[in-house]
């Protein structure tokens, strides 16, 4: 029997004033990556500072929205519906958590093609998820 | 400076209960520090350090310096999850080495059972925790973190859930024998492959008990220790270490122990095949995988071949592991591990486990712990002890 993906209520994140871009791009539906002007090494999730430098030169960029899954999981007993949690690597090379959503979650594999899909959060911004290409 | 011979455990104490609806925290911890302190033939006026992490109420060590009368030099509250107290170990020895105290108390207590706080309940560590709006959103729990790792381990490795399931199978014939254990039957592979899917690919049977209760430890100099009448375990060597997301680089494939193990291992001189006994941390049967795996106890990768057939269980396998039957089958109070992990290592170091899972001449143990979240960030303690 499938595993077909329900809406659930999504958690609102909380809304710091150094990703505040992010989540603004987030209501067009737009998914930003800090990058590094120093190092040019993209980083997630975004800050202020460059994790893998130090540098404080860090800029937004608009990110694909392609990516593969690194790993998934499908919790099926925590809360009302089952829902897949998930790494998904994006193409710019960062790995990041999400869900993966608007699919038959059992048939989900690691390596899987996936791509963003933004989904309201309860009471603040969109959120990234992702759903199979 | 080294740590290597300059402390030991002189007092270990694991509070019996596993519910405990009408105590208080700060109860079981005052309940635990009387027992550990009893065990070495101490009092409370002779501490003049004390440890402790989060789950002591109030703020810092401050409401339990207060409620259990201490009279300290030294303080110390290191906070690394379940693994803190293999952590605070290391800290004892360390400030015992440079004179800052002579007798240290760690520690431990929580009531997650009758609060209800297992591993598919959202945690909430507060505001202002910078990586929490690009997590909390995804529904994560304890357990789907761990479900992460496991997942990938699978993936790269080929290692199988009956793999994963005999770790359980080892703890639940450890847990028979003993009788403060929450779950005292004896597992089957099937059983376990058939409970209950939680969160892919981890079972109900993959996970660690919910419990109430506490422990407690006593750390000393050689000199003291020696005139006490306890047999003497001696900190040969400890490593810590923390592990996080890199940025995003993330790799799921090894954990914190790869770095705090090699650490432990150089400072005590001694090898992953030298160790008689293993107390590791099992929040899940993946956490238990994973470490043995850092630790060098076998090939990255070959974990799963390594603990299937008994080969973690005492008196059959190379490698007896939580002979009370760990975090899986006998306790977790405070959804913590690390202090049952140092305390059956101690056991098994006196010759004082229970006779049926005894290690035969047990001379050099490992406790091994990962507090946190092992697929998102966490702490790694190595602790090892030799008996002298
Ligand atoms: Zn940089």
């Amino acid at each position: 029997m499938p595993t077909m993906h329900q809406d659930r209520t999504i958690t609102a994140p909380m809304v710091y004033p150094d990703s505040a871009p992010f989540w603004e791009a987030a209501k067009e539906s737009r998914l930003l990556i800090k990058r590094c002007r120093d190092c040019s090494q993209f980083h997630w999730y975004p800050r202020t500072i460059c994790p893998h430098c130090g540098s404080d030169a860090t800029e937004w960029v608009a990110a694909s929205g392609r990516a593969t899954i690194y790993s998934v999981s499908v919790t099926r007993r925590a809360g009302p519906q089952a829902y897949a949690i998930a790494y998904v690597t994006l193409e710019e090379g960062v790995t990041m958590m999400t869900n993966i959503i608007d699919c038959d979650l059992d048939t989900l594999r690691i390596g899987d093609a996936v791509t963003v899909a933004f989904r309201d959060s309860d009471g603040g911004p969109p959120v990234p998820m992702f759903r199979p290409v | 400076m080294t740590i290597r011979g300059k402390a030991c455990i002189v007092g270990a104490y694991e509070h019996p209960t596993r519910k405990a609806p009408d105590k208080t925290v700060a109860q079981l911890h005052a309940e635990s520090a009387r027992g550990a302190l009893a065990d070495a033939g101490l009092s409370l006026k002779d501490v003049d350090g004390y440890f402790c992490a989060s789950d002591a109420p109030g703020l810092g060590a401050l409401s339990m310096v207060d409620y259990l009368g201490l009279n300290l030099r030294h303080v110390d509250t290191t906070e690394t999850g379940g693994s803190s107290y293999i952590v605070h170990v290391s800290h004892a020895a360390q400030a015992i080495a440079a004179g800052k105290c002579n007798i240290a108390l760690i520690t431990l207590a929580g009531r997650t059972r009758s609060e209800a706080q297992g591993g598919t309940v959202p945690r909430n560590w507060g505001p202002n925790i910078p990586d929490s709006p690009f997590e909390a959103p995804f529904g994560t729990v304890t357990v789907n973190s761990y479900a992460l790792v496991a997942a990938r381990h699978m993936h790269e490795f080929g290692t199988t859930s009956e793999q994963l399931a005999w770790i359980k199978v080892a703890a639940s014939t450890h847990a028979q024998y003993n009788k403060n254990a929450m779950l005292r039957d004896v597992y089957t592979v099937e059983d376990v492959v058939n409970s209950p899917m939680i969160s892919d690919p981890l079972h109900r049977l993959d996970c660690c008990v919910v419990t109430d209760g506490g422990g407690a430890l006593i750390v000393t100099r050689p000199e003291i220790a020696r005139e006490l009448k306890r047999p003497l375990v001696t900190v040969r060597g400890a490593g810590e270490a923390i592990k996080g997301q890199d940025g995003g680089r993330i790799d799921l494939s090894y954990t914190a122990a790869a770095r705090s193990g090699p650490i432990a291992f150089e400072e005590a001189g001694v090898k992953p095949g030298d160790i008689d006994y293993a107390s590791i941390y099992d929040s899940f049967t993946i956490t238990v995988l994973m470490q043995l795996e850092d630790l060098g106890f076998c090939e990255k990768g070959k974990g799963g071949r390594f603990v299937a057939d008994g080969n973690l269980i005492a008196g059959q396998g190379k490698l007896p592991f939580n002979t009370d039957g760990g975090g899986l089958c006998n306790n977790h109070p405070a959804n913590r591990g690390g202090m049952t992990k140092v305390i059956e290592a101690v056991r098994q170091l006196r010759g004082e486990a229970h006779p049926a899972v005894q290690v035969k001449d047990c001379r050099l143990a490992v406790a091994q712990g990962i507090g946190g979240l092992m697929g998102a960030r966490h702490g790694s303690g190595t602790l090892i002890l030799e008996r002298s």
